[in-house]
């Protein structure tokens, strides 16, 4: 890179981080096949303190970040977590949960209540039982209802949320009507996206262009029928697009990301990326990471472009879409998003959808890898 | 239906939508609603509307009292205008 980070500061206007993504810990007592948390998470890192995390909500906040999400792993497994949400919304944050609802009792949504938690998202593995407890490798299925039940006795809005994939799109109409029996405001039908434990597991998780294709039909079909009383997001996944997803609405745009250990990323992932130092809240001061370093300025604007996005008509528009997935695919951070079909490396997205359509691609594949400490530590890396 | 599909009348009492918040960000130097997992940079006139939406007053006074701070007459069909859309998005919601 040619451009120092001031320079790109200065130019591009870069302004305040809006949104702050606090990864409390990566401990979580579910083992989902699609996490995004790096496959390596069981590397031995000290989580951040109860002080570093109040500095860091402080210091966001005096920048602009205004979003703040609570996430992991499973932020219930923190238990400093009612001060955390307490001071963020002392300090003017609208703070989110999003939470598997595991660990979520009566006497915890009461805490998190009166601490001043602004809402709630529940995940959901699929609408069965069976499903989602095979998916989540437990038996959560039970007490995650008991969780949305104890939302909505709390007054919370509810946002449901359930990750959709090969094998569960088909039931993609009774997890509506599951959400519609939960009394959801809103619900999110994410596709998987692939990184981490689901590009792992891809082979088992992407749906054929056909399951894709009914399950958007359907959600259609829900929507008109629900007007206005639940809101019903449909996330593609993005194998299936021609054009990248502006991803994470532009690098170092909106977001800032601390992982547990205190490591700050424009994106949740971006830690795989080779030849980039991100820096540690433990050690600067969330504005020189945010203006100043070299982690959140190298991928700013199109500056940092190659061909064919340096000249391309939509370079604004989608920013090239997302680093992590051209490193991955295009073995180079700076490259086109292969989703694009300008990209020279499409060819890769075409195979791999073209491979999934092909019936039974389960049975050829090896077996799903579940999110556990056992496997993170023998693969060893980080996607 | 519920509430939402409701005709706005100029006694009807409009409040901050449940989960919404609204509030003035210095960094923005604009009211922002906030919601869950979201936000919306208000403008000038939709902050000065919602501000006034405080569950207490009616739209014929909220409409009076833009015309009074701004010195002018005939918001009516604009507030209104603004009050169905924001509806809508369940920015707001009638008492």
């Amino acid at each position: 890179m040619s451009a120092a980070p001031n320079e790109v500061a200065s130019a591009g206007g870069v302004g305040p981080p809006l949104w702050l993504l606090a990864e409390l810990t990566y401990r979580c007592p579910l083992h989902c096949v699609f996490c995004y948390n790096p496959v390596d998470f069981a590397r031995d890192e000290a989580e951040l303190s109860t002080e570093d995390w109040l500095r860091v909500l402080g210091e966001a906040r005096a920048l602009g970040a205004v979003q703040c999400g609570f996430s992991g792993g499973e932020p219930l497994q923190r238990d400093d977590l009612e001060i955390l949400v307490a001071e963020a919304r002392r300090l003017g944050y609208y703070t989110n949960l999003l939470t598997s609802g595991i660990g979520l009792n009566e006497e915890r949504i009461a805490r998190l209540k009166q601490a001043g938690l602004d809402h709630i998202q529940l995940s959901f593995q699929d609408s069965t039982r069976e499903v989602n407890d095979f998916l989540s490798s437990t038996r959560t299925f039970d007490l995650k209802r008991k969780a949305a039940a104890l939302i909505k006795a709390h007054g919370y809005p509810m946002v449901m949320n359930c990750v959709i994939h090969r094998m569960n799109i088909d039931h993609i109409e009774r997890i509506i009507e599951l959400a519609v029996e939960l009394d959801a405001e809103y619900l999110e039908l994410a596709n998987t996206q692939f990184y981490s434990w689901a590009h792992i597991n891809r082979d088992h998780l992407l749906p054929t262009r056909e399951q894709l294709q009914q399950a958007e039909a359907a959600t259609n079909r829900w929507r008109e029928q629900l007007g206005t009383r639940m809101k019903i997001f449909f996330v593609v996944p993005d194998y299936y697009e021609t054009r990248p997803k502006k991803c994470m609405n532009g690098w170092g745009n909106v977001f800032l990301t601390i992982i547990p250990d205190g490591t700050a990323l424009p994106c949740h992932t971006a830690r795989m990326l080779p030849g980039l130092e991100f820096p540690n809240v433990r050690g600067s001061s969330v504005r020189d990471i945010w203006y100043s370093s070299e982690g959140f300025n190298r991928y700013r604007g199109t500056g940092w472009m190659k061909e064919p996005c340096r000249s391309c008509p939509e370079r604004e528009k989608d920013l090239g879409g997302c680093r992590c997935q051209a490193y991955m695919l295009a073995n180079d951070p700076a490259m086109a998003d292969p989703v694009c079909d300008k990209s020279p490396h499409h060819g890769v997205i075409v195979d791999i959808v073209e491979k999934a359509q092909a019936p039974r691609v389960e049975a050829e594949a090896r077996p799903l890898v579940f999110r556990n400490r056992k496997e993170s530590k023998e693969l060893a890396r980080p996607f | 239906m519920t509430s939402t599909s409701m005709t706005i009348a100029a006694n009807s009492v409009p409040r901050i939508g449940h989960g919404f918040r609204l509030q003035w960000e210095e960094a923005q130097q604009a009211h922002v609603l906030l919601y869950p997992e979201g936000m919306v940079k208000l403008n000038g006139s939709a902050g000065e509307i919602l501000t006034r939406c405080n569950g207490t007053a009616p739209v014929e006074a909220i409409v009076a009292d833009l015309e009074q701070r701004f010195a002018t007459s005939g918001l009516e069909a604009d507030v209104l205008a603004f009050l169905r859309m924001a509806q809508e998005r369940r920015w707001v919601e009638f008492a």
